[in-house]
């Protein structure tokens, strides 16, 4: 059980990215992070270390987040160079600092990529990815018009291949992971869980189209395997999902 | 004041098709003349956007997020309830209506727990089209399970996921409205004000959260979705940016706050492990299905939880309630765990847990179904604790959670001001004193989808579309308004972070305000929150300026807000001499120590009126029959 280390606290030292607005420049800051415990998360710790620079008059570290759960994918952090920081299947607000020593020193970055411009310090833009999905990421069935949830069956096998897609949260580690700022891992996440279920079929054709074209108007590069995106995604999305928004388009294309 | 909630008579199952008939409609030419501003895309706030969109309106669609997509809703993990009876265990609309009226206390209106009951059924039509994968079985069909209060499986879920899936249903149909051009969304503002023209809401003064820059958005009617209160205690499983705001504009230009005291304090979370803590993460409710909740039998019993044999467990929900054991109700498992721990038999650190155990349904089940079924719950729990929940109990323990009380709304969802609707979490309507597990999504997407359509037409069919202009001298003095009282915030430049301030209020409405209440406890609290007040306003340090991206600022706002709704909630509690619900007044209870409500004298809802910060409320009251269900001791044994 934890506990033996209750009262034993680190001390941290952090370089952080500080950048006041979206067309000023950026620079490293240090800081030291003091009193921290295993049990803190990550972004408790820099809410201790943003307390101290308000004490001490400065400005705080500007940074994402809201539900603290793991689930609004709204933290997004680059740490020692790793999108939420490298642990498996883990954003930013769900690591705690147990994963660091006493005497670590951080690096803490924003998301980096070309479709997400830094709005401030670790806050980016992240208004692309709805504009990928607002170019076809839905069925356009009106509300009323439904049938009975049961009279299409769904086999258990499609409907939880369509789940592990839709896990996705939106938070855009795969598009800071990638070399190139691709979003396919994203936007093939979609594509697969509406083209696994009937009732995305109809539009299948014209959704992977506009999707594909809107990804590319947004500025994500293009995707050369390099597989960074399953790795950093705090939800352990597989990159299965890309090849079939790659097949989803070949047949898109070719009927 | 006696206020009028307007619920249609006569049988109650043709209530709502006989309102829908009453109502009034707006001619499909005439309805994009019509502007709708919608404050929230959670749940409720996104559905009724899409689809109002769909309908024609001209829509706008505001949220703090940096997308419509995060809304907290997206943290909901249990399911959503429906009466569609698919298991054949009985179920059906009169009985989701009698389980929501008899798990709220007697103190929701009959009419509309009926209607929600309704259209539940729809929903889960609506969120299958939508490509909602919700779990099935292996012959395809839709599967379900249990949550507390009832003795039916109404329950549909999307893994551990499911307000993340039915947001992201409700979200991909508002982005369609985007694309069509219906609606406009605008993330990351904050609404600070409503603006009213001859007493009906018109438009919604915001500050940009990017740039720091005002603006007033004017339209035809006014819809709050903004969520629930809980974060006034500070710590609770709500967002960090969850806030009363928006309500508390409106309440501050004169709409009713009903039921302020009914707050939901949830049974199950992670236990709090230090005071830099920041939030308080839920496990689902959906885990008492198989998890049996324990504590050791002896006192000062320190022995690991696996190694303490059976005969010296006490497994209190089994114990006290039989018949529903550890499905009880919320309000009722929160305040036994409370009650265990208090008897000094608690777990864990400061002795405030207790052991939420699946040995029995492991070994019943074995792992790998239990994993299937709560896999990320389990994965969460671990990141949280670095505990392995398959292997030693989980500890847990109540946390604030969710708002039953929010602003008085009529059958319309309208509330007392003409044109200002509300919906979802910040509204009062459905859940009475206490709300079953999965109502709340379910009640969001009834709000949005299948009751706001219509009952807005029945409004704007008798309005003039553009009453109020964007240069309107109503605008331009709530945007005096508001940017003084930020540059006030700015202007303080004290010692106190707001941080602290909040903590200080959350931890006094915690012990004085939480699970249980007394008039002692709530007088005390009365006093203080003033002092807090005043210590924020003379002594808060904001850094930074107001024309820019600025957390500090936003948070302040928000707890300023909070520092005088707790008032309020301390008031209506402390006028509440009844115990109900999730209100427990320590000196109305029975012998058993099971809530006491006193119908002679408290059956209704208590709307609130403003008269000024430091001035007490008015009370309105919403007398509340019974005609449907029988008035009865609550019992769950
Ligand atoms: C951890 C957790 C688990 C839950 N699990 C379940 C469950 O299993 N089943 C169930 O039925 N219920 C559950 N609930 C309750 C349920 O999720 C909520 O009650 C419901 O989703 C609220 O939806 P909403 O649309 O009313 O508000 P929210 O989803 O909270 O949305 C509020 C919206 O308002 C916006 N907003 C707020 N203030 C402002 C402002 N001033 N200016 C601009 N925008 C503003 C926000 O940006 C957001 O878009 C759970 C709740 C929590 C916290
Ligand atoms: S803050 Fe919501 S996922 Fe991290």
């Amino acid at each position: 059980m934890s506990g033996q280390n209750e009262h034993r606290t680190m001390t941290l030292k952090l370089i952080v990215w500080r950048q006041k607005g979206p067309k000023e420049a950026g620079r490293f800051e240090t800081y030291v992070a003091r009193g921290i415990t295993e049990h803190h998360s990550f972004l408790e710790m820099l809410d201790v270390v943003n307390q101290d620079l308000i004490k001490e008059g400065q400005e705080p570290i500007t940074f994402d987040h809201d539900c603290r759960e793991g689930i609004c994918g709204t933290c997004s952090q680059v740490i020692n160079g790793q999108p939420h920081g490298g642990q498996t299947r883990t954003t930013v607000c769900q690591l705690h600092m147990r994963k660091f020593k006493d005497g670590d020193a951080i690096y803490i970055e924003p998301w980096r990529a070309r479709a997400f411009p830094i709005l401030r310090d670790l806050v980016v833009d992240r208004s692309a990815l709805d504009r990928i999905i607002q170019a076809g990421g839905y069925t356009s069935v009106r509300t009323g018009a439904a049938p009975d949830g049961n009279s299409i069956l769904i086999s258990k096998e499609a409907a939880d291949y369509a789940m592990d897609a839709a896990e996705c949260i939106g938070c855009g580690a795969c598009v800071a992971a990638c070399p190139n700022g691709a979003a396919m891992l994203f936007t093939g996440a979609k594509v697969s869980q509406l083209a696994a279920l009937p009732q995305g079929q109809v539009e299948a054709r014209e959704r992977v189209n506009s999707m594909i074209e809107a990804m590319q108007e947004c500025g994500f590069g293009n995707c050369t395997n390099h597989y960074e995106c399953q790795a950093a995604c705090p939800k352990g999305i597989d990159v299965k999902f890309i090849a079939r928004l790659n097949r989803e388009y070949l047949k898109a294309l070719m009927f | 004041m006696i206020l009028d909630g307007k619920s249609p008579t006569g049988p109650i199952e043709q209530t709502w098709d006989r309102h829908r008939f009453d109502m009034k409609l707006v001619n499909p030419a005439n309805k994009r003349k019509y502007k709708i501003l919608v404050v929230g895309t959670g749940l409720a706030g996104a559905s009724a956007a899409a689809s109002l969109g769909e309908l024609g309106y001209n829509v706008e669609a505001f949220c703090y997020q940096d997308s419509p997509r995060r809304a907290h809703s997206i943290a909901a993990q249990g399911g959503i309830n429906a009466a569609k009876n698919y298991p054949n265990d009985g179920d059906s609309i009169r009985r989701l209506f009698y389980d929501t009226v008899k798990g709220g206390d007697f103190r929701a209106r009959e009419a509309d727990v009926w209607r929600l009951a309704q259209v539940s059924n729809d929903i889960i039509d609506q969120c299958v089209a939508q490509g909602v994968p919700f779990a099935r079985d292996y012959a395809g069909y839709l599967d379900n399970r249990s949550f507390g209060g009832a003795q039916v499986s109404r329950t549909f879920y999307a893994r551990g996921q499911t307000g993340q899936q039915l947001l992201l249903g409700a979200y991909s149909a508002l982005m369609a409205q985007v694309k069509a051009g219906t609606v406009k969304i605008f993330p990351r503002t904050e609404v600070m004000d409503i603006v009213l023209v001859n007493g009906e809401a018109k438009g919604v003064t915001l500050r940009d959260l990017i740039t720091g820059k005002y603006r007033t958005h004017v339209g035809d009617a006014v819809i709050l979705c903004s969520g629930g209160y809980a974060n006034v205690y500070d710590l609770s499983t709500m967002a960090r940016g969850a806030s009363v705001s928006a309500n508390w504009a409106a309440y501050k230009k004169g709409a009713y706050f009903a039921n302020p005291c009914y707050t939901q304090i949830h049974p199950t979370c992670i236990p709090q492990s230090g005071d830099y803590q920041s939030k308080l993460t839920l496990m689902s409710e959906s885990l008492r299905n198989d998890g049996r909740c324990w504590v050791p039998r002896n006192h000062g019993d320190n022995r690991p939880p696996n190694d303490i044999p059976e005969e010296d467990r006490d497994y209190y929900l089994e114990r006290k309630y039989p018949s529903f054991g550890n499905l009880a109700p919320r309000d009722i498992a929160s305040r036994a765990a409370k009650e265990q721990c208090d008897d000094g038999r608690g777990v864990g650190p400061g002795g405030r847990g207790v052991y939420l155990d699946f040995r029995d349904a492991i070994n019943r089940l074995g792992e790998d179904t239990i994993r299937e079924r709560y896999g990320n719950l389990f994965e969460m729990y671990e990141l949280i604790t670095a505990e392995n929940g398959y292997k030693v109990p989980m500890r847990i323990y109540p946390a604030p959670h969710y708002a039953m009380g929010g602003l008085w709304v009529d059958y319309n969802c309208m509330s007392n001001l003409p044109g200002l609707f509300v919906l979802g979490e910040a509204n009062f309507s459905v859940h009475g004193a206490n709300r079953l597990g999965a109502s709340a999504l379910m009640q969001g997407l009834a709000d949005g989808y299948f009751i706001i359509p219509y009952t807005i037409a029945n409004y704007l069919a008798q309005t003039k579309p553009g009453m109020l202009k964007a240069d309107a001298p109503e605008c331009q003095a709530s945007l005096q308004e508001v940017e003084a009282r930020v540059n006030k915030l700015l202007s303080i430049n004290g010692k106190r972070t707001v941080a602290e301030l909040h903590r200080e209020i959350g931890s006094l409405m915690w012990n004085n305000a939480g699970m249980a209440r007394s008039e002692e406890s709530l007088k005390e609290a009365i006093e203080k929150i003033p002092a807090i007040r005043e210590e924020f306003w003379q002594n808060v340090r904001i850094p930074g300026a107001g024309a820019e991206l600025n957390q500090q600022l936003e948070n302040a706002g928000r707890v300023a807000d909070f520092l005088e709704f707790g008032e309020l909630l301390c008031r209506d509690a402390l006028h509440r001499r009844e115990s109900c619900g999730g209100h427990f007044r320590v000196e109305y209870q029975t012998e058993d120590g099971e809530a006491l409500r006193d119908d002679e004298n408290f059956c209704y809802s208590a709307a609130w009126g403003f008269k000024g910060v430091d001035n007490e409320p008015e009370l309105h009251k919403e007398p509340l029959k019974f005609e449907n269900v029988e008035l009865a001791v609550r019992s769950y044994k």
